[in-house]
This record gives C-alpha cells, sequence and structure tokens, in this order.
C-alpha cells in the first residue's frame, strides 16, 4: 500500500441529511421547560397578570411546544442540515437574486455590543456612530445611481418598491394631479413591480417583449397617458438583456408627466458602469441582500434603499438622517412626507454589513465586481450552451448582462423531461436551480446567474452537473424525473400550493384541514 | 376513481404535413398524401406517449381499436389492455366518432386520442365533455387547446388524470374551414401546468389566468343599460358562466342588464339587438394565431363593429395565452380593410381586475 488517496470521482457522491424530523409541534411533551425562569423576589406581585386589564388576560394558556432546551437546538441543527444554503452550495442557480458570497468579518462587525445593544429610542448624540455609518452608506448609494437623496428605511426589495409606489403617489397628488392612476411595467420586470402598484390601487399595464425579447416601445407609447402615474422597469430584464433604448422608455413617459422609477434590485451587472440618473430616471430601488452581499437569510430581514431626485426628497419616508457638517441627527419635521415604512431608521445590522462591503471595495471595486459578473456569466452562458438540449432565447448571438433565462423547451421535445426535473436532478449532486416567474414567457425556462463570487472551477463543476443530468435526461430520463434521489426530501406535492382547502401556513390550520389524514 | 384509458388512434392524421398538405382530411387528400410519398406519423408519436405512460403508471388498463387505430399501439407498448371495437377496412371520420364512443361505452375514464383537430371534433361529436379527453399531437392542423405540447406529455398527463394530480377543465376544440377558424365546442382535458399545448393553446391552465378578474373587471366598467356582445371562446365563455347566463361557447352571447337576450345570435339579431342602444363587444383570440375578429366569429360582423364602436371593443384573455403567442401580434381579418387599419396598432387588453397588457394588433 502506497497510502495514496484514492481519486475523486468526477462528480460528487452528494448525499443530503434526512432526518425524517417532525413539526416542532409534534415533540411537544407536556411539562418540558427549555428555560426556567426564577421565582420572583419578595416584594413582586406573586401573580402579576392579576394586575393586567381582563380584556387582556387569556383564558387559556398560549399552545406553544413545550421542549427541553437540547432537544430544540437538535431539532433546528437537523433542519439547518436539510438545507442546501448559500454558503453551503454552488449557489448560482437562483437566477435574479444575486446570491453572491456575504463575507463573514462582517458579520462579526455587526455582532459585537457596539451595535447590537444600541436601542432605537437612545437619544440621537448618543448613536452618532451608527447615524454616520448609514448617512455615508446613503451617500454611497446616491453616487452608484446618480440620485440625491436616499432612504435606507425599507426592510427588503418589494418594502423599497412600494416606498417608490408612496412617493410617486404622494409626488402627483402634491401637484394637484392625483388622477393619476396607472402604473406601466413590463413582464420581464420583477412581479412585485406591479404588485406594489396594485396594492397601492393603481390599476397595472404590463408590456409584453417583442421578438427579439426586448420590452416593446411602441406598446409604451400607446400606453402612457395623462392617467400615466409611473412606468416601474428593471433592466437589463429577467433575460439578462440589456434594453439599450431605455432612455426613450424614460423620456416617453416623461412627456405626458409621468415618473419613472427603476428597479435596481439587482444591479450587479451595472454598478460603475450605467446609473439610473444618466438613463433619466427619477426613482431607483436597491436590494441591499443582493448586490451589496448582505445576507438573503431565509426571507428577511433583508434591506432596501430607495434613491430619489431632488424634486421627490420632501416626499421621503421620515426621519431622514440629517448632517450639518459636525453633527448627525434625525428629521422627524417633514410634512410632506409618506410617513414611515417600517419603525425607526432600517435594518441596521445590514445596513452596516453594506457600508462595509462598499467601503472594502471602494469606487473601483464596485466596478470590478460588475465586470467579473458579468464575465462569469458569459463564460458561464457560452459553455452551457454547448449542452445537449439547452438554448437562450432572445437576442441571438448577442451576450447577455448578468444573467441568463435558458430554455430546456428542445429537451423536453426530446426526452419528455422538463426544466423543474433537472432542477431536482442537480440536487442529487448539491446543487439547484429556480425556473422563473409565471406565466413562463420563455418555455422550459431555468434561470442562472454567477455573480462575482464564484471562480472558474466552481462554475466548472456547475456546468459538469448541468452537462451530466441533460445527458441523463437523453440516456435515462426515467432517473431524471423520478429525482430527488439524494435529498432530504423526496418531493413537495406542489399542487397544495394553490389549493385553499388544504394548504396550512400554522400549525392551528394544519390540525383544522388535515385533521381527518 | 376510474384508471381505465381509451386509445383512439387516427391511422391517417398528420399525412398531409409532411408534403404541405394543409390536412389529411377526407379520401382525396389522404390519397394524394401517399401519392406524394407522405407516410403517417401518428402510430409513432402513439407509441411515445404510451412509452410515457407506462414509465410513470404501469399498471394501467387500456381499451382501444383494432389495428392501426390503437390495437398496434397498445401490443408495442407493454402495457396490458383489450381491443372493444373494431376497425374497418377503410377509415373515415365517421369510425373515429364509432371508436370514442364505443371507448366510453366500454368504461373508459379518459380518452386519449391521436390525431389533429379533425381527430378532435370526433371525439367531441361522440363523448361532448362527458369523458375527459387528451389529444396526442400527431395532425397537421393543431388550432385545439386539447393537445398535450408534445406526445410524452400527452402520457404524463394522462398518468397524472389517473393519480388525481390533474383536473379536467373545458378546453377548446378549433378547426380550420378553409380561411376560417371555428370553435366547435369544449372538450374537457385534465390541466397540468405547462403541459397541455402552449404554442396554440386555449385558456386551460391557470399560470397567470385570472377569469374572475376579468370578469370583475368588466363588470367595474359599469353595466347598467348597456349590451354586451360575447364573441366565442373560454375566456368570453367563462365570464358568462360567472354571471349565470347559459349559452353555447361556440355561439356569439348578448347580455343586458344581467339577462340574455340570445345565447346565439347571428349578424342579424346582432345588429338588431343592439341597434340605438350603447353597446360593448366583448372577444377573446380565437385559436393559436390569436385573430380578435374575423375567424370563428364572423357573426360581428364590420356592420357591427362600426355601429358599436371600435373604441367600445374589450379584449379579455389570460396572461399564459398571451405568453404563448411568443411576441407575435394579435390578428383582425374582418374583410373590410378600412376597418381593419383602424383596429390596427395597440390595444389594452384585460387580463385581470385594473391589470392590463398593453398588446400590439396588426402586424407591422
Amino acid at each position: 500500500m502506497t497510502g495514496q488517496i484514492a481519486p475523486k470521482p468526477p462528480l460528487r457522491r452528494y448525499q443530503a441529511a434526512r432526518w425524517d424530523e417532525p413539526l416542532v409541534f409534534e415533540l411537544t411533551q407536556p411539562g418540558q421547560r427549555g428555560v426556567l425562569p426564577p421565582s420572583p423576589e419578595p416584594g413582586i406581585a406573586a401573580d402579576a397578570v392579576a394586575e393586567l386589564p381582563p380584556a387582556l388576560r387569556r383564558t387559556a394558556p398560549p399552545e406553544l411546544p413545550e421542549i427541553a432546551q437540547n432537544a430544540v437546538l437538535r431539532h433546528y441543527l437537523r433542519l439547518s442540515q436539510e438545507n442546501l444554503g448559500a454558503d453551503l452550495n454552488i449557489d448560482i442557480g437562483q437566477g435574479t437574486c444575486t446570491m453572491k458570497y456575504s463575507p463573514k468579518v462582517n458579520d462579526r462587525l455587526v455582532s459585537g455590543h457596539k451595535l447590537a445593544e444600541l436601542h432605537p429610542r437612545q437619544d440621537d448624540e448618543t448613536v452618532q456612530g451608527v447615524l454616520e455609518i448609514m448617512w455615508r452608506l446613503e451617500r454611497m448609494l446616491a453616487e452608484i445611481s446618480g440620485m440625491d437623496r436616499v432612504t435606507l428605511q425599507p426592510g427588503a426589495g418589494s418594502a423599497a418598491i412600494w416606498t417608490n409606489v408612496a412617493m410617486i403617489r404622494a409626488y402627483h397628488e402634491s401637484r394637484g394631479e392625483g388622477h393619476r392612476d396607472q402604473v406601466i411595467t413590463t413582464i420581464f420586470s420583477h412581479p412585485s413591480n406591479a404588485a406594489c402598484a396594485a396594492t397601492a390601487g393603481y390599476e397595472v399595464i404590463t408590456l409584453y417583449p417583442d421578438a427579439d425579447g426586448y420590452p416593446d416601445l411602441d406598446a409604451l407609447k400607446a400606453a402612457v397617458s395623462d392617467r400615466t402615474a409611473a412606468l416601474f422597469i428593471t433592466n437589463p430584464e429577467d433575460t439578462g438583456i440589456f434594453n439599450p433604448r431605455i432612455a426613450e422608455f424614460v423620456e416617453a413617459v416623461h412627456a405626458v408627466g409621468g415618473l419613472a422609477a427603476y428597479d435596481q434590485a439587482n444591479a450587479n451587472g451595472v454598478l460603475g458602469i450605467t446609473r439610473a440618473r444618466d438613463a433619466g430616471f427619477d426613482l431607483c430601488h436597491f436590494n441591499l441582500h443582493k448586490t451589496f452581499s448582505t445576507p438573503h437569510a431565509c426571507g428577511g430581514p433583508a434591506a432596501g434603499a430607495c434613491a430619489v431626485t431632488e424634486e421627490l426628497a420632501p416626499f421621503l419616508p421620515r426621519p431622514t438622517i440629517e448632517h450639518d457638517g459636525e453633527r448627525y441627527r434625525l428629521d422627524h419635521d417633514r410634512p410632506e412626507s409618506v410617513g414611515k415604512i417600517r419603525p425607526f431608521t432600517g435594518v441596521a445590522p445590514n445596513l452596516v454589513r453594506a457600508y462595509a462591503w462598499i467601503a472594502g471595495l471602494g469606487a473601483e471595486g464596485l466596478r470590478e465586481v460588475a465586470e467579473i459578473a458579468v464575465l462569469n456569466n458569459n463564460y458561464l452562458m457560452t459553455q452551457m450552451l454547448k449542452i445537449r438540449g439547452v438554448s437562450a432565447p432572445y437576442a441571438e448571438g448577442k451576450r447577455r448582462v448578468e444573467q441568463v433565462r435558458y430554455s430546456w423547451q428542445k429537451l423536453t421535445e426530446d426526452t419528455g423531461v422538463h426544466s423543474e426535473e433537472i432542477g431536482l436532478r442537480a440536487a442529487d449532486y448539491g446543487v439547484h436551480y429556480w425556473t422563473s416567474h409565471h406565466p413562463y414567457v420563455v418555455p422550459e425556462p431555468a434561470t442562472l446567474e454567477p455573480t462575482e463570487s464564484y471562480s472558474r472551477r466552481d462554475l466548472d463543476e456547475y456546468l459538469a452537473i448541468m452537462r451530466a443530468v441533460a445527458e441523463e435526461a437523453y440516456s435515462d430520463p426515467e432517473t431524471v424525473r423520478t429525482a430527488p434521489h439524494r435529498s432530504s426530501v423526496h418531493r413537495n406535492r406542489e399542487e397544495s400550493l394553490e389549493d385553499a382547502a388544504s394548504w396550512a401556513v400554522t400549525w392551528r390550520a394544519y390540525r383544522r384541514k388535515h385533521a381527518a389524514t | 376513481m376510474n384508471t381505465t384509458v381509451g386509445l383512439v388512434v387516427n391511422p391517417v392524421a398528420g399525412l398531409g404535413g409532411t408534403v404541405a398538405l394543409k390536412g389529411s382530411d377526407g379520401a382525396e387528400a389522404q390519397r394524394r398524401a401517399r401519392a406524394l410519398g407522405a407516410t403517417p406519423r401518428a402510430g409513432a408519436r402513439t407509441a411515445l406517449a404510451l412509452a410515457e405512460l407506462r414509465a410513470r403508471r404501469p399498471g394501467v388498463r387500456v381499451l382501444t381499436v383494432a389495428g392501426d387505430m390503437g390495437g398496434e399501439a397498445l401490443r408495442g407498448s407493454g402495457l396490458t389492455g383489450e381491443v372493444v371495437c373494431d376497425r374497418p377496412p377503410r377509415t373515415t371520420a365517421d369510425d373515429t366518432r364509432r371508436a370514442a364512443a364505443a371507448l366510453a361505452k366500454a368504461g373508459a375514464g379518459l380518452i386519449l386520442f391521436s390525431g389533429g383537430d379533425g381527430t378532435a371534433r370526433d371525439v367531441l361529436d361522440a363523448v361532448g365533455e362527458t369523458v375527459p379527453a387528451v389529444g396526442i399531437p400527431a395532425g397537421v392542423k393543431m388550432h385545439s387547446a386539447v393537445y398535450a405540447v408534445t406526445p410524452r406529455a400527452a402520457g404524463e398527463v394522462a398518468a397524472a388524470f389517473l393519480s388525481g394530480t390533474a383536473e379536467p377543465e373545458a378546453a377548446e376544440v378549433i378547426d380550420r374551414d378553409g380561411e376560417d377558424i371555428v370553435l366547435y365546442g369544449l372538450l374537457s382535458v385534465p390541466r397540468l401546468a405547462d403541459r397541455v399545448q402552449r404554442g396554440k393553446v386555449g385558456s386551460t391552465r391557470t399560470g397567470g389566468d385570472d377569469l374572475a378578474g376579468i370578469t370583475a373587471e368588466l363588470a367595474d366598467r359599469g353595466t347598467a343599460g348597456l349590451v354586451d356582445v360575447y364573441g366565442p371562446g373560454t375566456t368570453t365563455h367563462g365570464v358568462l358562466r360567472a354571471l349565470g347566463v347559459d349559452a353555447p361557447p361556440t355561439g356569439v352571447t348578448v347580455v343586458a342588464d344581467g339577462v340574455c337576450l340570445d345565447p346565439d345570435a347571428d349578424a342579424a339579431a346582432l345588429l338588431r339587438l343592439t341597434e340605438g342602444r350603447r353597446a360593448r363587444i366583448v372577444v377573446s383570440p380565437i385559436g393559436g394565431q390569436g385573430f380578435l375578429f374575423g375567424r370563428g366569429n364572423q357573426q360581428i360582423t364590420p356592420a357591427l363593429l362600426r355601429a358599436v364602436g371600435p373604441e367600445r371593443i374589450a379584449v379579455v384573455c389570460g396572461e399564459s395565452k398571451l405568453a404563448a403567442l411568443g411576441g407575435r401580434p394579435l390578428l383582425v381579418d374582418t374583410g373590410d380593410d378600412d376597418l381593419d387599419a383602424t383596429l390596427t396598432g395597440y390595444l389594452p387588453i384585460v387580463t385581470g381586475r385594473r391589470r392590463h397588457v398593453m398588446y400590439r394588433v396588426g402586424e407591422r
């Protein structure tokens, strides 16, 4: 024996943890406790509940799980092992989400007592440090977007879009143009644009792409009128195709008195290259958990930022952070403000992480981020398109910016295997991908976005998995179709997501709806 | 649950397509196609569908027709089943109808048919909406929304239906009659997201489709004193159903103040019922080519369109149907060039309550 380590196979023999873990409610054992609080000291009311007004008292104790501390820890550790999280896999398959690496050093910055133990009701004078960080972050985002003022209050991307909708409404009302009741968007812009506008009561007009995949400028010109409040548009769109006529879109909306809002939730391909202001936009928003590297967490807390021109600054959420050259203070006296989007000044830990990330890179570094993200994406696309059965619809022969919406239509026609099944089979190798928003304008879609975080070795490993799964779809479709085989669960019954009689987002609803089963 | 599948193959389906004929209906077209060297393709396509069905539901039982109308495909598939209907020496459309009826009578819970629009019409004639059906795309003309996107997907839809994960919904059976596209009726087709044909599709899946929202939007615009003219199709038919109006999906239906004035009006009746009154025309694109006027709804004449006014046309459509157009425009061919020119341009398509898509009408 030479003692050599056996060579690894070309693809990982991944096997996810499978714990068959019950729900935390099912683990309950009456009487078990995670923490035993000390008995009240002398002089403290023996029955504090009796001091509460009757209307606030429960008649029965809450049905919370009763579990020991180590059982709780074990439960959540097991669940965490059944994830394909961003730090565990080559996470380039969640296109449009910009799943870049979030440096751990930034987590250390925010976990110390200096930030974690601040209270949002502290006097401004005692939180000058964090206010300075927020103010500086606002100035950085103003520079990146070309805009004049920024708010960091929104807790997520959709909250930021909502903030922009609210400011647009306030702007038009302030000018006596509250009759403007239509918002225009495109089918390849994030659906939150349409959703936030609809939530605010606007009628939504959607533009479809022309045959080349670009939003239809003539359709926009037909849609605009004195009822137009605003255009909400992404660029590059979800296809990764940059709309070179974007300034004409903005002009068409301005010509009728509407405003133009740029959805820059994902600005990763254009950092330091194009700016919202330079294309004529009045507002834009960023998801700090996409482009600016703060963790996505599990659906939050995230952080959004809205940037606006001076004309829209009076409508920013309050309080704003003001700087007189020496001190920082919160300005609550803003009579035209849309009010609060969320309490206080935003998700402070994520704002500090984003500040640290930008400061660490500097202006040149930001541009390099975009350049590497675009190079990575075009390398990935060039190699992907060599795989049998896949294509990149629209704008044939042209490059993409930071992501690509691929189509497996040919592979499906040849083999009967669908895009979702390829994504699930990829999970057997420890990666995954996302398809697309609905409706599937691109048939059998898959959206990949490599960001700047992944090395060529990472991309090659992902490509090798895609290649192997596609070849398997042709040689052994049954295995792909019944995937995943090595993951934590087999398949979710997705049809239940559309069935109000069976979906359950709480334990109480689960018991009510599934009592018999 | 009934887990028996009835299989009927139109053995000459697709014969005309490979030699550039517009269809394979009738003995003359079939003779010409064979003379040009065409070979039927229904058999091979059926085999793919059955292979997929077998992979997903190996225990399924298949009832079918003798010879190349199903028996041969069944034998080659490895599935179990039996022949319950004979095959005459020379097949015609009548034989498809007879076979489909025999399969339903023998207890088939789902009819899997292989062919084109003509075959779908024959199945419709035989079983209506009483037995769910799904088409294996094998014909030349496939404007109907009853085919799976590929032969394999037909097997997948059938398997999903038998597993209880695909609910049947009404889908348009459309065929070309000369230059016209005619809506013949509705078949009950199991709906499986993205599996039923999108290229030339009806509103069979819900991806973004919002019939309740469309109905509400039309109501929001104010219907008091208004005469509403509803064109044919699943979307308009769905709106009418929501309003409690019972009308054939193939007809043009007139409603005023919640009362149905005529469930299936002809051109003269439409002019008479709208004369001197404020009216609105509600239409949905017909067939895969996206025709708004001039195909399948000729009862809506240029005279009616002019009388009502082009600005009083409401186009309603599910988003998945628009997506399936792949960027191609909606079309109008009323036979009146000036009117067509008026209708050409961009129209806000109603896709839900306070939701529109601004879409191109007419080629650039």
